[in-house]
């Protein structure tokens, strides 16, 4: 009796907001999918010869790449650094990068012409280009992530002998993947050197290598904050609050970093008029700076703000949300004056991009769910299920009795 | 003995059939549009500047240091000795890098194609291979467009402007633009004019994205060695933190 009523309750919880949502999102995502690879990309995409990269590039790789920055940062805090009160964050944070990863070779796919060839760098080498390095780097980080990820895995299906192994290896392959996204977050900016006069000025910058990198250091730690935030609330687990406030003050101070790294940046190539220039661009640079850096900066840097749960989520939104501005401003908004042409991406490329986003979503929601991800002590008193849904089953429950 | 293009734009009469030669050799979709495109390698366009009626053809410059070539991830671009810059249709994944940062926008993209590729104009390599000269230069009525030897090509046009001081303006465009390039432009009115880009223009491209990139082996040995250094002496003196340095230390804080 009692396996029919859960089956009920699973056919009607199963079409809760969130989950039509995602199928719409999927449905729309996968038409897409059919018409860019049976058309190409110019039936797909808003895509044109003066503007060849757009939102797959500029959200899906660049803001992508640098939101799964946590991976490595929090790799390094806890095993390099040995700061082992961040121990429990590492986990959720190399699955979040490993997702992201995963999303971002997924979204490379879609973009490329001839996806079917991406095993070409692997052969055919260039060591000047800034995409072969790239490639190369994605590659060996994603090896690197489902290694350290592996860990969790094999816990779970107990075996025991290649735990012990990937565990003895375990600071060889933070080091190489700290080494690795040094170099492709970094490089992710290289890739704009080579466009001096097509990228606007606000943002080309010969150190544009650097404030990628240290860019991406920040909102790495705060989409560790972000997602520990959002699990804590959908899993019902409790909030390590003084952790997620220190991890809030490292975000100020990169923060600062990048800050006093970018009017260095501005003095040295003597841009200071092209701040108060009257067009779009300024607008969305003080927008970026304002809204991304500065103001969060400020807020967090007040313990009571840091101390207070929804404020520190806010700040740390802004920070995430500036961010994405400035990677796609970088690839689109500072490429538009050149290319005399407007991009906006059409809904098949943002329907991709929310399906990725979305598959992502779903795929951390069921590693939390089958995998040892958050720390194993507390894992027991974790209910999965909301008491609304418990509820809800009880209804179902009563209503059953009556009929019977 | 490298080759290339000197483009006279004084004696170019707009008739178009370097175009047509292009489109015919290369089998290329008919195309009504005077733009660079997958369908048009090359393009004759007109302005009017200063009184001066000139037409001039844009193509790829096949650059000395070509920046497409430096940046495709698989080397599908490949300077060759003759001169043209050649591309590997085989090699290249679809990218689109080169397209992003040509100096003179000329890779173009095949976008309506399930299996895409970049196209751009190759100097007729397979001509120049059998010893012939390019469709468009062939074509050519009045020697606009004239291919030969660049040493030449650049004597032919420093005669040409010392010569008719009233008809050149005194510029030879493409001998230092993008780091040089193997299509030498001339014309009666500056070249900016046109459209064509000159400022900041005079250095070879890759350079830029180069000193990044040559840094890449120190960063790996140095940051290799700095980390696992930071990783052994950081947890070296936690060991030693917690390892009591003798028993009856411990006991005491025990008892305390």
């Amino acid at each position: 009796m009692r396996s029919s009523y859960s089956l009920v309750s699973r056919v009607r919880s199963g079409l809760t907001f969130w989950k039509t949502v995602f199928f719409i999102i999927l449905g729309l995502g996968l038409y897409s999918t059919y018409v860019r690879f049976f058309h190409g990309l110019g039936a797909a995409t808003n895509l044109t010869d003066e503007f060849p990269w757009g939102l797959w590039i500029g959200f899906d790789v660049l803001c992508g790449v640098g939101l799964a920055a946590g991976g490595f940062t929090v790799a390094a805090v806890v095993y390099i650094f040995n700061i082992r009160k961040f121990k429990s964050i590492v986990r959720p944070a190399i699955l979040t990068a490993f997702l992201g990863y995963l999303m971002v070779i997924m979204a490379i796919l879609f973009d490329l012409g001839r996806p079917y060839r991406i095993w070409h760098p692997i052969v055919m080498w260039n060591p000047h280009s800034v995409m072969f390095e790239v490639g190369w780097c994605v590659m060996l980080y994603t090896t690197v992530l489902a290694l350290e990820f592996s860990q969790v895995v094999l816990e779970r299906l107990k075996w025991a002998k290649l735990l012990k192994f990937i565990q003895n290896i375990v600071i060889p392959l933070v080091i190489l993947g700290v080494l690795f996204s040094t170099l492709h977050q970094s490089s992710l900016g290289s890739l704009y050197l080579i466009v001096p006069e097509k990228l606007y000025p606000l943002w080309y910058s010969p150190l544009l290598p650097v404030l990628f990198f240290i860019s991406a250091i920040a909102v790495g730690f705060a989409m560790v904050i972000f997602e520990s935030y959002l699990s804590s609330r959908a899993f019902n687990k409790q909030l390590e609050k003084p952790l997620l406030s220190d991890l809030a003050r490292i975000v100020v101070f990169i923060l600062m970093l990048y800050l006093v790294l970018k009017f260095q940046d501005f003095a040295r190539r003597d841009a200071w008029s092209y701040l108060f220039i009257n067009r779009t661009e300024t607008y969305f640079f003080w927008a970026e700076i304002l809204g991304g850096v500065i103001i969060p900066m400020t807020l967090l840097s007040f313990r009571k703000v840091r101390k207070n749960q929804l404020i520190l989520f806010l700040s740390i939104i802004m920070v995430i949300l500036g961010f994405v501005m400035n990677r796609l401003n970088v690839a689109i908004t500072g490429m538009e004056s050149y290319a005399k042409a407007g991009y906006f991406p059409s809904w098949m490329e943002i329907s991709v991009t929310l399906m990725a986003v979305a598959l992502g979503f779903a795929a951390f929601s069921l590693a939390v769910k089958y995998l040892p991800i958050f720390k194993r002590e507390d894992s027991n008193d974790i209910p999965f299920t909301k008491p609304i849904k418990i509820r809800f089953v009880n209804n179902l429950i009563k209503e059953e009795k009556i009929l019977n | 003995m490298s080759y290339g293009f000197l483009i006279d734009t004084t004696l170019c009469v707009g008739c178009e059939a370097c175009m047509e030669a292009c489109n015919e050799k290369n089998q290329l979709p008919a195309d009504n549009s005077y733009e660079l495109s997958a369908n048009h390698f090359t393009v004759v366009n007109n302005k009017t500047v200063a009184d001066h009626d000139v037409y001039y053809r844009r193509m790829c410059m096949h650059c000395e240091t070509p920046t497409c070539a430096s940046v495709c991830p698989v080397g599908a671009f490949e300077k060759t000795t003759e001169g043209p810059v050649i591309y590997h249709g085989d090699r290249c994944m679809g990218c689109r890098y080169c397209i992003v940062a040509c100096p003179f926008d000329v890779p173009k993209f095949e976008w309506n194609k399930a299996l895409p590729l970049v196209k751009k104009c190759d100097m007729c390599y397979d001509r120049i291979k059998e010893g012939k000269i390019p469709a468009c230069a062939e074509i050519c009525p009045t020697g606009a467009t004239r291919f030969g030897k660049k040493d030449e090509l650049i004597a032919i046009a420093r005669q040409r402007i010392l010569e008719n001081k009233e008809q050149y303006h005194p510029y030879i465009y493409g001998m230092q633009e993008a780091g040089g390039t193997s299509v030498l432009i001339l014309a009666s009115v500056p070249l900016a004019d046109l459209g064509f880009k000159m400022i900041n223009f005079q250095e070879s491209f890759p350079k830029f994205t180069w000193q990044v990139m040559k840094e890449i082996p120190n960063v790996v040995t140095f940051g290799g060695v700095f980390l696992y250094g930071l990783y052994w002496i950081i947890n070296r003196r936690i060991k030693l933190q917690e390892t009591p340095v003798n028993g009856n230390e411990i006991a005491e804080k025990e008892e305390k």
